[in-house]
């Protein structure tokens, strides 16, 4: 159970692909410029590496260590193809405004790097939950940077949500203010870069106060053991 | 007789930098007064509005880094660099956007670089550009140069048109610049730019209102002016030996040459030396933002090499680019390669010849 727990806490914070790893910035700089097009991304993004994960999982013993990145880019290559193919179909419109992105879901290193540091070592269930975990740690940092940069760049939320939903979604659009001057430095991708930048940061000063308080306790339960053994 | 011992640098400057940064404060005087005659109230308004938002971000950053807000605000680099602001961007722009671009340039490109003395750009560039990619409409409306003093429009009638988008009497920006010649009015460079894509010739485009009435025929009316009064403020600076020649003078050479070199091939085409030279803000440019301390080259040759790119950017910019005017890009271009530049124009070692550093020096 704690291993679950870790999993979850490394995927979502601790060894977040987009905000410590760095991984996979090319799609997540290129389609952030709205909330529902980083949600978009983040769920094709989501699938194609739970389900590489599990396959990658299942062949580790079979699967010879010489030839295992090939494997593995053929696997990854697979789910894209699924992925793509799906949202042709059920999100055509989020299909055509992603554009390249979508196939180019193969090459983001976050997926490729799972497979080969977690999947390939680690059994069917803890690397499913793995690449589940990573996911949405994936697209958590492209729904907020994706909001940012909406929110920034033309002053609303969740702009074009039946794209990914479907005509339910149609009046989901949040409008916070309305402008002739849209900053359009924000949907540019100069904004983009700045944007992860400054969410970086904010993962970096929360935990750099995260740890100024665990200092201070730790101190005190090392000098109350200390004792405890005298 | 009293023997004090200190380590090194022994030799003392005899100015901090809250002096140089207030003489060159002073030497932008004579081009802010003419752009005031030129252009109306909105330069000063925007000024002060730049000024105050540019010290409340600069000491609010700098308590939050527990700095001395005090020592740092008295250097005055950020009442410089929104003074710098305040001339490039259009005299009637939305306040809000003066003080978008102004805290961008404190908080973003000068402090979370490390402050002063830090910052590998140009603030007040960025801050531009910042602006100009983000609301080209509105950094493009540039009142007609009509004189202050043409009954154009009163100081009130400004402030209302910069904090609420609309003159007492109810005139919004365009209509204002409508009203004034009858024609939009455009900047020299801007009529230069359309104009030659429209098909109009050079000479052609040099008879019209724009440039008739200035005194040699390729300087914009008050453009040229303004920028021979910053021409002025800047050999002021030189004289006072808060800047040196290298970089003005190479920028200025490499517009000269690469604009004489464009319109010696096709006079139709490509603006003369004298339009490149008194357009825009290739003067201001030369003397007040090239000449930053902080983001330009530091070595001798170094300097000499980053004011002459600048030019030459600034001229193929405006000739082949998107924009009428390039300073600001080429300054930011060349802030770039700054780590460069320095690097291959570090100066010779003392005792070091080309000869025996080929050997390893003498250690």
């Amino acid at each position: 159970m704690t291993d679950f727990r870790d999993l979850s806490l490394q995927g979502i914070w601790k060894n977040n692909p987009a905000l410590v790893q760095l991984l996979g910035l090319c799609p997540l700089l290129a389609v952030t410029a709205t909330v529902v097009n980083g949600l978009g991304l983040g769920l094709a993004t989501l699938l194609v590496l739970v389900g590489s994960n599990v396959t990658v999982s299942l062949i580790r013993n079979i699967v010879r260590n010489e030839i295992r990145i090939p494997v593995f880019v053929m696997i990854i290559a697979g789910f894209v193809t699924i992925v793509q193919l799906l949202m042709n179909a059920f999100t055509y419109e989020l299909y055509l405004a992603l554009g390249i992105f979508i196939p180019l879901i193969v090459t983001n290193c976050a997926i490729i790097g799972r497979a080969e540091a977690y999947a390939s070592k680690n059994s069917v269930g803890a690397a499913a939950f793995d690449g589940l975990m990573m996911g949405l740690g994936f697209t958590l940092v492209l729904v907020l940077l994706g909001g940012l940069r909406e929110a920034l760049g033309g002053g609303t939320l969740l702009a074009g949500a039946d794209r990914l939903f479907g005509p339910v979604a149609k009046d989901w659009t949040l409008t916070l203010f309305t402008t002739e001057h849209p900053f359009l430095l924000a949907i540019l991708p100069p904004g983009a870069f700045l944007g992860m930048g400054l969410l970086i940061a904010l993962k970096n000063s929360i935990d750099a106060h995260i740890a100024a308080r665990q200092t201070v306790v730790h101190q005190k339960a090392t000098r109350a053991r200390v004792t405890a053994e005298n | 007789m009293k023997l004090t011992l200190s380590s090194s640098p022994h030799l003392r400057t005899r100015r901090d930098t809250g002096q140089v940064m207030r003489l060159v404060i002073y030497a932008m005087v004579p081009g802010i007064l003419a752009q005031w005659y030129f252009f109306g109230w909105g330069v000063l308004i925007q000024a002060v509005l730049a000024v105050m938002t540019a010290v409340l971000a600069e000491g609010t950053i700098l308590s939050l880094r527990k700095k001395n807000v005090e020592r740092a605000l008295s250097d005055y680099s950020a009442v410089l660099t929104a003074l710098l602001i305040a001339v490039s961007i259009p005299p009637a722009l939305p306040w809000w956007m003066t003080v978008v671009g102004t805290l961008f340039a404190i908080i973003i490109v000068k402090q979370l670089y490390g402050g002063l003395g830090f910052n590998m750009f140009n603030p007040a560039m960025v801050a531009y550009v910042v602006l100009l990619i983000s609301f080209p409409v509105a950094m493009t409306m540039w009142l007609p140069a009509a004189g202050v003093f043409a009954d154009a429009l009163s100081l009130a009638d400004t402030a209302s048109l910069i904090f609420t988008g609309f003159t007492q009497h109810g005139y919004d920006i365009t209509q204002v610049r409508g009203a004034i010649d009858g024609v939009t009015a455009a900047t020299p460079l801007d009529t230069v730019k359309t104009g030659l894509t429209q098909g109009a010739t050079y000479s052609e485009l040099l008879s019209r209102d724009i440039f008739n009435t200035a005194f040699f025929d390729a300087m914009g009316y008050g453009w040229g002016y303004v920028s021979l009064a910053y021409l002025l403020g800047g050999l002021m600076l030189i004289r006072l030996r808060v800047i040196t020649w290298h970089m003005p003078g190479s920028m200025l050479l490499a517009v000269l040459v690469v604009s004489l070199v464009l319109h010696l091939t096709n006079a139709d085409l490509y603006g003369s030396p004298l339009f490149h030279l008194t357009n825009g803000a290739v003067m201001i440019g030369a003397f007040f933002i090239v000449t930053d301390p902080v983001s330009g080259s530091t070595t001798p040759r170094g300097r000499i090499v980053f004011g002459a790119l600048i030019g030459f950017w600034v001229v193929i910019i405006r000739t082949f680019g998107g924009y009428p005017d390039a300073v600001a890009f080429g300054v930011i271009i060349m802030n770039m390669a700054v780590p460069l530049i320095d690097y291959y124009t570090r100066p010779r070692t003392y005792g070091r010849t080309p000869r025996n550093s080929a050997r390893g020096g003498q250690q």
